[in-house]
């Protein structure tokens, strides 16, 4: 798309020169009163004027026709896989599926923490008993019957702790197992960024086809009046660069500080 | 001593709780994550809290609040259907719900967000991401600040 940029600027320039000179051949003509040749000459302007309008427009149709055309192809080559090409086949389905793999993570890290914690708990709980009537024993306040209990206690304790922790230890493994979401998420977001700027560029490139057209077309926009901006009440959700805005917190601690200055 | 020690325990992360609350109180958390109303879930049943009910926004809130006597809400800001500022909006509308304790958790950090929630009457804004520990105390402030009135 660069090179029909630059055929673009070839041809308005051509324009250009020959609008000068035809012009001063009006001028030329007009003075010496042959409006016949003058005619022929506004003729020879226009029809200069036509075709490189015709070329600026075809070459813009092209450039977006392809713009249009690659953006397919790249959604649906990138995955390689034909199933999943047809299964997610555009931008926003493969963010979708960076939702859904991020719910999941999320929710089977919380399971197994939730899975985790009362077996945590219970050999605390166990300890501590077991602690006070260690130390009953050791102050030699307990009686031979209760020795016996304690005892066997004990080695049940043992056992049990050494269950839980390969329990727990399994339960750990799997929790830093359930964040392989990572690489997956961020190779779908980096290709999201790229098709972004592809699009970016491609767009870029047709207003730059554009601004060919209309100075062909001698087309004036008025410049858009920057409208002014007011929160929605939908929100705009996390801020990514909230250390570089002035209108944006950091922290719950400048939240805090705005919050107690209106009397909080 | 023994029940104050187990709620120590209960709460995994968290220091006990020093401010005396009603744990019984009747709880709402909205957000359209599930993920996240699941973690707000479990850190207020840390925090001793197990009476909750959740809802996915505004829109499925209003009328669980309006028909359910809740203590306390729990509302994310930026949702699909009914915002949470929205909602803040309803409640504080409603002849009913208007002094019920309402704490904001939500994404939304800018200033004139945090100021439209306050005037909007908020009782507490809190900024994800955010910590276990900012949670709690925001919950204990407000429920200072309700009992004090």
């Amino acid at each position: 798309m660069a090179l029909s940029k630059d055929t673009g600027q070839a041809t308005a320039q051509e324009y250009e020169h020959s609008l000068k000179d035809n012009a001063r051949q009006l001028v030329d003509l007009l003075e010496k009163g042959q409006f016949g040749e003058a005619i022929l000459v506004i003729h020879a302007i226009n029809q200069a004027r036509d075709r490189g309008l015709y070329h600026e427009v075809g070459l813009l149709t092209r450039a977006l026709h392809n713009a249009i055309v690659n953006f397919q192809l790249d959604t649906s080559q990138a995955l390689g896989d034909d199933v999943e090409a047809t299964r997610i086949s555009d931008a926003s389905d493969r963010l979708d599926y960076v939702v859904t793999l991020t719910d999941k993570a999320a929710n089977r890290t919380m399971d197994l923490v939730d899975a985790s914690a009362p077996i945590v708990a219970n050999l605390g709980q166990e300890a501590a008993a077991l602690r006070t009537d260690w130390e009953r024993l050791q102050r030699r306040e307990m009686a031979a019957g209760e020795f016996r209990d304690l005892y066997k206690r004990m080695g049940d304790f043992l056992e049990k702790t050494e269950s839980s922790a390969t329990q727990v230890s399994g339960q750990l493994n799997e929790i830093v197992m359930a964040q392989d979401y990572q690489d997956l998420t961020g190779q779908v977001i980096k290709r999201v960024i790229t098709l972004v700027h592809d699009v970016e560029e491609s767009l870029l490139d047709l207003v730059r086809m554009a601004g060919q057209v209309d100075r062909f077309a001698g087309i004036e926009h008025q410049k858009a009046t920057p409208e002014a901006k007011k929160v929605s009440p939908k929100g705009e959700g996390p801020q990514i660069h909230a250390d570089k805005r002035e209108d944006v917190v950091s922290g719950q601690d400048e939240v805090d500080d705005l919050l107690s200055s209106l009397g909080f | 001593m023994a029940s104050s020690l187990t709620e120590c325990d209960n709460a995994l992360f968290l220091v006990c709780t020093e401010v005396d609350l009603d744990k019984n109180m009747k709880i709402l958390i909205v957000d359209d994550f599930s993920t996240m109303r699941r973690i707000i879930k479990n850190l207020l049943r840390d925090l001793g809290f197990t009476n909750t009910a959740e809802a996915d926004d505004g829109t499925s809130a209003l009328p669980m609040l309006q028909s359910g006597n809740f203590d306390f809400l729990v509302t994310d800001w930026n949702m699909p259907g009914m915002s949470g500022i929205d909602l803040l909006r309803a409640v504080r509308a409603d002849e009913r719900l208007k002094h019920l304790p309402v704490l904001m958790v939500t994404a939304e950090a800018k200033r004139d967000q945090i100021i439209e929630a306050a005037q909007a009457g908020v009782n507490g804004y809190v900024v994800k991401p955010f910590t276990a520990q900012a949670l709690k105390e925001k919950i204990e402030k407000i429920f200072e600040r309700v009992q004090a009135k």
